[in-house]
């Protein structure tokens, strides 16, 4: 496996050159820099001040921003270098696939994920000098959050890599996977509890299936343990599966997710012809 | 001894039978052209033996070892230039530490060999390998396949991104390698790679049509 790093460590060199880095890194500094500026800090909403606040509104913009970004931008580069030939070029030197594959998704995790904590230390080091207290619990839960949801959607993008050969498709697929999580499935199930023809309790137990619902969840479950703003399902939620368990299910679960896809993509792309 | 070796080998895409029934031997020191218009099968048999495919009937063994279920070891003996050098987005400096993280073959090697094709690396080193001009690139590929020294060379139209002085060079660069060696030129045109070829194959609709050592 002494290629494996070396793949990981090129690919991060050449995703810092990528004009798409520069964008994915720019919105979500320049999100941060959208908060201070409209002074979300300084507010008060429904309860939340200062830096709490400030998380919060991160976190919910993360949760439409970060999956389609990682979905586009991997799918987009790895289809590109199939289609270009650059795979086949790289290809034709000694490295297993696994060395290759393993790599590629490692260096594409560094560069997904560090931008978007970056970002996140970027606004609480700007809260804490506004006054605020270091919120560690919530730091550490948001970190291991966007771990969760990194880990989930590059699986998703790998595995779409290896399926797909052409770029065209794979966007497309990338498009539909990112609509369908975020909102589609849930309109669907509101639609299905509406008609009361199927029980709450599996409605409920599909939408927590959707890795970005857990996601969701788990971010609210830190501001508001009683998962209030949720209504009445969160009786039913804490009730069965409990406060400690639903945190480390929105956590676990995505990354389980995550390493499922990637180890199915990888299945696949050792499998099939690689051009 | 044989390089290579391909019995019955066949490939579809799509229907289409690319490879059929494909069988034939390559030994150590033979030099081949292989010819045929486009769709013969030529890329596809080559990409075979390096491995990107796997085959629908029959068997490729290259040095005894299958391509697909020991690429590594198949690997690490070929040389390979692709017809058109593909936009990698590594740096000069980078490309040149991958080839020998993973092949083992030394950069002051890869830089002697470009400076044998007139090719100066040292002031281009952080430059991005895809904005070099077609024919630098060319010449790198060529250095980078020279200097892994291997078994096995193979080379897609290797001379269509450079010029006659260039052709000349990379043709004497060819010449000079002191170690025993095959190699496989695919070409369209034979005068091109003549003095350099012991043997010509010619594939027509994923056959092997001719075969004759000249």
């Amino acid at each position: 496996m002494k290629n494996l790093a070396l793949v990981a460590y090129l690919d991060i060199k050449e995703s810092l050159r990528a004009r798409w880095f520069y964008v994915y890194a720019f919105v979500f500094g320049g999100l941060m820099g959208l908060f201070f500026i409209s002074g979300i800090t300084d507010s008060v909403v429904m309860g939340f001040t200062g830096l709490s606040r400030l998380l919060l509104v991160f976190i919910q913009v993360t949760i439409i921003i970060l999956p389609i970004f990682i979905l586009i931008t991997t799918v987009k580069s790895i289809s590109s270098d199939r289609e270009s030939n650059v795979l086949e070029y790289m290809l034709s030197f000694p490295i297993s696939l696994k060395e290759y594959y393993w790599g590629k998704l490692l260096g594409r995790f560094a560069t997904v994920f560090f931008p978007v904590i970056v970002a996140l230390f970027v606004g609480v080091a700007w809260g804490v000098f506004k006054g605020g207290d270091m919120p560690w619990a919530m730091i550490t839960l948001y970190s291991a959050l966007i771990f969760s949801i990194c880990s989930v959607f590059l699986g998703i993008a790998f595995l779409i890599s290896t399926m797909v050969k052409s770029h065209d498709v794979a966007l497309g697929l990338s498009f539909t996977v990112w609509i369908l999580l975020l909102a589609f499935i849930d309109i669907a199930l509101i639609g299905l509890m509406m008609q009361n023809r199927v029980s709450d309790e599996l409605i409920l137990a599909i939408a927590m299936l959707n890795p970005l619902e857990a996601f969701r969840i788990g971010a609210i479950a830190l501001f508001d343990p009683e998962l209030t703003v949720i209504g009445p399902v969160a009786y039913y939620l804490l009730d069965s599966l409990g406060h400690t368990f639903l945190m480390l299910y929105a956590v676990l679960y995505p990354i389980f997710l995550g390493v499922l896809f990637a180890l199915f993509g990888y299945t696949i792309f050792k499998k099939r012809d690689i051009l | 001894m044989n390089i290579v070796e391909a019995r019955n080998v066949t490939k579809s895409f799509m229907g289409v039978r690319v490879l059929d029934d494909v069988t034939l031997d390559i030994a150590l020191g033979e030099r081949v052209a292989m010819m045929g218009p486009n769709g013969a099968g030529k890329t596809t048999l080559v990409r075979a033996v390096l491995g990107f495919y796997h085959l629908d009937g029959g068997t490729i063994r290259v040095e005894g070892c299958d391509p697909v279920k020991e690429r590594v070891k198949v690997l690490e003996n070929i040389g390979f230039i692709p017809q058109m050098p593909p936009p990698v987005k590594l740096s000069l400096s980078e490309l040149l530490t991958f080839v020998h993280r993973s092949t083992g073959a030394e950069k002051e090697r890869i830089i002697e060999q470009s400076e044998a094709m007139e090719l100066d690396l040292k002031g281009h080193m952080d430059k991005p390998f895809f904005k070099l001009s077609g024919g630098m690139k060319q010449k790198l590929l060529i250095a980078i396949a020279l200097a892994k020294r291997s078994r096995l060379l193979v080379f897609d139209e290797p001379t269509a991104n450079l010029d006659p002085k260039a052709r000349e060079r990379f043709y004497r660069l060819l010449d000079s390698l002191d170690y025993e060696h095959s190699s496989i030129f695919i070409t369209h045109r034979l005068e091109e790679v003549e003095g350099l070829v012991n043997r010509k194959i010619y594939m027509d609709l994923g056959k092997v049509v001719e075969d004759e050592k000249i």
